[in-house]
């Protein structure tokens, strides 16, 4: 059996669903956007000024013709992320505006030569699935900054994308430029590369832009990952379960506008909720009862047979020390088990706002250690052990046997580098490197390890035509990171 | 057409395929192959790869244990027609190799034997729980030049000492240097009861026996 998490029985999962077609139907939700309000009146919700009730039945309707699964391609147009098939996926936390300089220790502005250098590590990091735009680079003018750093991503990396767009004209910009890389606008709907991340306002509130980003996703056929965000106590109920109420409810508003606009185009049913800290007024990343929730909200999605995301392995601890990756390994864990198609958030400290590139590595081995949780214990072969002990006895020969040398591979997880589990005296002849040392190691290894995938002439420029043309919008003249 | 065959011996090696190496140390002598040739050129060169990539952390210990065991086989078949033919392999030397009395465990002495082999010593593997006149007895028997002791536990290092001792007695030293190592162990150690020299692990093991019989790696 495969150990699994459900933190919800089936009677709360229902009354969480039931209490959110209620909320919605009766207090409603705001939708700014006047394009996504035409569409939903058209199908029979009333509308008070930009507040939207939304008849079960309407809810319904979109989430019938919700996708179970779809994929995102790599360049070489493999599916390399499935939603929606049971396999748990990582991806590096997005959006950042600091790093932690390796050599300062200082949270420095981010900068284009620090996504490319994330980016490349990534990239040969087979704990993550997908790249995302990680970091809001301070060296690129915000005009364009959301399409800039997928443009950089798409530069150094064959994998598929997490991204997201900062306005709703620039998710326009942002799908010319997928479909240059996919080659055509068809190609970029038939084998996605990217997946948009669409957050609604706590409480209950989509935006202009959040509600105008899903319909051009929809009519893009471009997967669209809503994010819904309540901060428990603050702005959503203070109680785990009425806050998993409330993140359904703002992802179901979010599934209607989308599955209204282009039925069938794939979504996913996202969140990074969290406690609000009474003592700060932070939002804890890395506070169990947010990973509770990650846990809970997408329980709630499976439950109505949706892909899933959650936002774990990011933290609050501001260097790579033992509060960060007691963060990292608990959400992992917890996001493992839960069985979250995609779950966003390594790399990251300080509540998402800092990423740490030798965290990312870190991270890395958390995450392969909790997938080999999610594995189990699984009987091999006919017999556990009595065979093994008739053919060699008490000799302890186990090291020499061929089956010893074929599943251990299987049953262990051999970590990296970053890892020690050496002497103590190579320890302390290795220079007695804590597991920070030993990441920015890995991580300049693996810098210089790094090749650049080959675009193809024509690709290339086809990328560079649209990002001319955006730069040139803004007054950008040269192009930092390529 | 004797290239292939040499091939496909190291590979047998490296797949730790005690099947295959059998099988191919006894198509060498069926076709009269030279046996001193079967060795360094075949299955020896699959040993290396093995602790090669052992040591950069590629191959693991079952890699290593299993690739010993087939050079062993290699070895036991092809030697036979060595002593007929007259030949013997070139060593760098010879070590006797043990685990001192009291312990029994066996696990990083067999590794230090399968890297030493590989690396073309001939050890005498004397095995576990071994008393200082055995490690003495044999290391005059094969005229050895080196003695390999092991020892995994605080409470049965000063066994080393007693090795040494015993073997300053029979006046085998300082002719015979010794090495040891084992968890508990130390360069300290070493030097507190006078061995010539500690390595950390099989790895190390090799280097350092390298330079106790003048053979330093280059």
């Amino acid at each position: 059996m495969k150990p699994h998490l459900d933190l919800l029985d089936a009677d709360l999962v229902r009354r969480v669903l039931d209490e959110a077609f209620t909320i919605l139907g009766g207090t409603g939700a705001r939708v700014q956007s006047e394009a996504a309000r035409t569409l939903l009146t058209s199908r029979g919700a009333p509308a008070d000024g930009e507040v939207i009730r939304f008849p079960e039945a309407l809810i319904r309707e979109a989430l019938a013709t919700a996708p179970r699964s779809f994929a995102l391609y790599d360049r070489a147009g493999h599916p390399a992320v499935r939603y929606g098939e049971g396999v748990v996926q990582f991806d590096p936390g997005s959006s950042c505006v600091h790093v932690l300089d390796p050599d300062t220790g200082q949270h420095r502005e981010s900068r284009s030569a620090d996504l490319v250098r994330l980016v490349q590590v990534a990239e040969q990091l087979p704990a993550y699935s997908a790249q995302s735009t990680a970091m809001v680079c301070a060296d690129v003018p915000e005009g364009i900054g959301d399409l800039y750093r997928l443009f950089l991503v798409l530069w150094h990396s064959d994998r598929p994308v997490v991204t997201g767009a900062f306005t709703a004209a620039s998710t326009g910009a942002m799908l010319d430029l997928l479909a240059a890389e996919s080659g055509s606008r068809e190609a970029m709907s038939s084998r996605p590369r990217a997946i948009f991340d669409v957050c609604p306002s706590p409480p209950l509130h989509w935006s202009d832009f959040a509600a105008d980003s899903l319909l051009l996703l929809a009519a893009a056929r471009v997967p669209a990952e809503i994010v819904s965000v309540p901060l428990a106590g603050a702005t959503a109920p203070v109680t785990l379960a009425g806050a998993v109420v409330q993140h359904a409810a703002e992802v179901l508003v979010g599934i209607t506008i989308h599955q209204l606009a282009g039925p069938g185009a794939p979504l996913v049913w996202g969140g990074a909720p969290a406690i609000f800290d009474m003592r700060t007024g932070g939002a804890p990343m890395g506070a169990i009862e947010t990973a509770m929730l990650d846990a809970a909200c997408a329980q709630v999605g499976k439950s109505l047979g949706l892909p899933t995301h959650g936002y774990l392995c990011g933290g609050d601890a501001k260097l790579v020390d033992a509060q960060a990756g007691m963060e990292t390994a608990f959400a992992a864990l917890v996001g493992v088990l839960s069985g979250i198609d995609m779950i966003s958030g390594a790399g990251m400290l300080d509540f998402l706002a800092c990423h740490s590139v030798e965290k990312l590595v870190l991270d890395a081995e958390a995450i392969e250690m909790a997938k080999r949780f999610g594995r189990g214990i699984e009987p091999v072969g006919d017999s556990l052990a009595a065979d093994l002990f008739s053919r060699i006895g008490l000799s302890g020969e186990f090291l020499k046997l061929k089956e010893t040398r074929a599943r251990f591979r299987d049953e262990q997880y051999l970590p990296g580098p970053v890892i020690d589990r050496g002497s103590l005296r190579h320890w302390e002849e290795g220079g007695r490197e804590d597991a920070f040392a030993r990441a920015r190691r890995r991580v300049a290894e693996l810098v210089a390890a790094y090749r650049r995938p080959d675009l193809g002439a024509e690709r290339e420029r086809a990328l560079l035509e649209v990002v001319r043309r955006e730069a040139a919008r803004v007054g950008l003249t040269s192009l930092p990171g390529i | 057409m004797t290239d292939p065959l040499f091939a496909a011996m190291r590979q047998s090696v490296i797949d730790g395929d005690p099947d295959t190496v059998e099988r191919l140390a006894q198509e060498a002598l069926a076709r009269g192959v030279d046996p001193l040739d079967a060795i360094n050129l075949g299955f020896v060169p699959g040993i290396h790869f093995v602790g090669e990539q052992f040591g950069r952390g590629e191959m693991f210990l079952p890699d290593l244990v299993m690739g010993g065991e087939a050079m062993k086989i290699a070895v036991a078949i092809l030697e036979p027609e060595m002593r007929r033919r007259g030949t013997a392999r070139e060593t760098l030397g010879v070590v006797v190799l043990g685990t001192v009395k009291g312990d029994i465990h066996e696990i990083g002495k067999t590794l230090v034997m399968t890297m030493l082999s590989a690396s073309g010593f001939q050890v005498h593997d004397l095995g576990v729980d071994v008393a200082p006149e055995r490690f003495v007895a044999k290391a005059r028997e094969v005229n050895a030049d080196l003695v390999g002791l092991s020892a995994l536990l605080t409470t049965t290092m000063p066994g080393q000492r007693l090795v040494i001792e015993a073997l300053d007695r029979e006046g085998l030293r300082p002719r015979v240097k010794v090495m040891v190592g084992g968890a508990p162990v130390s360069h300290a150690w070493a030097e507190t009861i006078g061995a010539d020299g500690y390595g950390e692990d099989a790895a190390a093991a090799v280097t350092l026996a390298r330079r106790l019989v003048g053979r330093p790696v280059a």
